[in-house]
């Protein structure tokens, strides 16, 4: 089965697609405080790992990552309307890229299932 | 489980949280360091056994990392490491001072000779150290290779460690040391040099972007060069008679001194340096290769200025300008 990662043309697209959800993120009041303190460079790299994995391209990512990646800023008030915010910019990221409806659905899914790893429940 | 670090017959509990840097310290056991963020490569240690963490080796050369060195400063571990000191002789190489002039009232120009080859590309940087063992990170602002030396830019600090000792110590001919290079702020040409540059720095900012045009420019690089220099004063900038002579000769290369504290009217810009190079970012930013260099708060800010108005991510070279920490020591 192909993966969106390869239709979209892998690795090469993710790093446009970064680039895109990335802007998106820090352009909206309601999530770019979380971003404040973090160095951009390190960010994108880890924006790269997660479209990679929502995508369902090669990834490395696992639960406990995202539960240790995610727990300072829980700590600062990171809730599931967050996680809608990042959802929504991952399907306006991939819209403009050209992508499907069922696509877009599909890593809204994926994404919906990191939910709980994200929020440390 | 805690993990333990054990080093010369001793062994440490590392804290929660803790890096080794900071337990060694915590216990007594000395370890050079001066930025502690995994830029300088001043507290460099080889791990004999145990799982180095990758972000313990994040920018480290390839040949480093075979031979397990990793930063203290970044490693917090994740199960027990041996570890060994880094023998002195290992790393260093022995450099002289060459030349030294002031560039303007408290920038040092400091030539090193090298008594063998140093590949480095002209806007990485290397760590400087000093008989005592001071040692501070700077960029190079030239293609050592092909002029058979290194030229740093050091912005003299009063009652700085190594700015005392190079205020009064480094005569001409005077031994130091060097480590590295290491570093990603450096010129690569991928499509015939055509596509547009623009740099931007702050203070000594300029020594790895001055690096950076002369090399672009000696590759041959044909698309428009702009660099931006931010300084308080006019009496801040410097090599401003010789950017203005790269100026006549390149036509494709200028040069544009922004003094925040200026006067109306003269050769420079008046008023803060982002926002001359925000308006110059017009049109397809999508070509753009952009390099920042300086003060943190204003290489952070820009770039994710210029990353907001379209410029690649990819595209944006960076190297923040970090401060000196100590880490606290046992009591």
């Amino acid at each position: 089965m192909t993966t969106l990662y390869d239709k979209l043309g892998g690795a090469a697209a993710i790093d446009q697609a970064v680039d895109i959800f990335y802007r998106k993120m820090l352009a909206d009041d309601r999530v770019s405080g979380f971003f404040d303190d973090t160095d951009m460079d390190r960010q994108i790299a880890k924006q790269k790992a997660f479209l990679t994995m929502v995508f369902g391209g090669p990834n490395k990512y696992t639960g406990k990552d995202m539960r240790s990646g995610h727990a300072h800023l829980v700590a600062r008030g990171l809730n599931d309307k967050h996680v809608d915010i990042v959802i929504e910019h991952l399907g306006g990221t991939l819209k403009e890229l050209g992508a499907a409806d069922a696509d877009i659905a599909a890593v809204a899914a994926i994404a919906n299932g990191a939910r709980d790893d994200v929020l440390n429940r | 489980m805690t993990a333990h670090i054990s080093l010369s017959g001793s062994k440490f509990a590392i804290e929660d949280g803790e890096t080794v840097l900071e337990c060694l310290t915590r216990n007594g056991v000395h370890v050079p360091h001066a930025c502690c963020a995994g830029v300088c490569q001043s507290c460099l240690m080889r791990a004999t056994d145990g799982e180095i963490p990758a972000a313990a080796q994040a920018g480290l050369k390839p040949t480093y990392v075979n031979q397990g060195l990793f930063l203290t400063c970044q490693c917090k571990p994740v199960g027990d490491m041996t570890l060994c000191p880094v023998g002195g002789g290992e790393l260093d190489v022995p450099v002289q001072v060459a030349d030294r002039v002031m560039l303007n009232h408290n920038v040092l120009c400091l030539r090193l000779g090298l008594e063998k080859d140093f590949v480095c590309e002209p806007g990485q940087y290397i760590t400087l150290k000093n008989r005592a063992g001071v040692a501070r990170s700077y960029s190079v602002a030239n293609d050592p290779e092909s002029d058979g030396y290194m030229e740093l830019h050091i912005r003299l600090f009063p009652g700085g460690l190594m700015s005392d000792f190079l205020r009064t110590e480094a005569e001409v001919g005077a031994q130091m040391i060097i480590r590295g290079p290491a570093g990603n702020c450096f010129y690569v040409s991928d499509d015939a040099g055509q596509f547009p540059i623009v740099l931007a720095g702050t203070g000594t900012g300029l020594a790895p972007l001055y690096g950076i045009v002369r090399r672009a420019l000696a590759k041959g690089h044909t698309g428009p060069i702009r660099l931006f220099h931010g300084a308080l004063r006019e009496a801040d900038l410097y090599l401003v008679e010789q950017l203005k002579r790269v100026q006549g000769v390149h036509g494709n290369f200028s040069y544009i001194p922004c003094v925040l504290e200026g006067e109306a009217g003269r050769y420079y810009s008046c008023g803060h340096i982002e926002d001359m190079v925000m308006a110059s970012l017009a049109g397809d930013k999508q070509a753009i290769r952009l390099f920042l260099c300086g003060a943190p708060e204003f290489v952070k800010s820009l770039k994710q200025k210029a990353f907001l108005a379209g410029v690649r991510s990819s595209h944006i070279h960076s190297d923040a300008f970090l401060p000196t920490k100590n880490v606290a020591t046992a009591a």
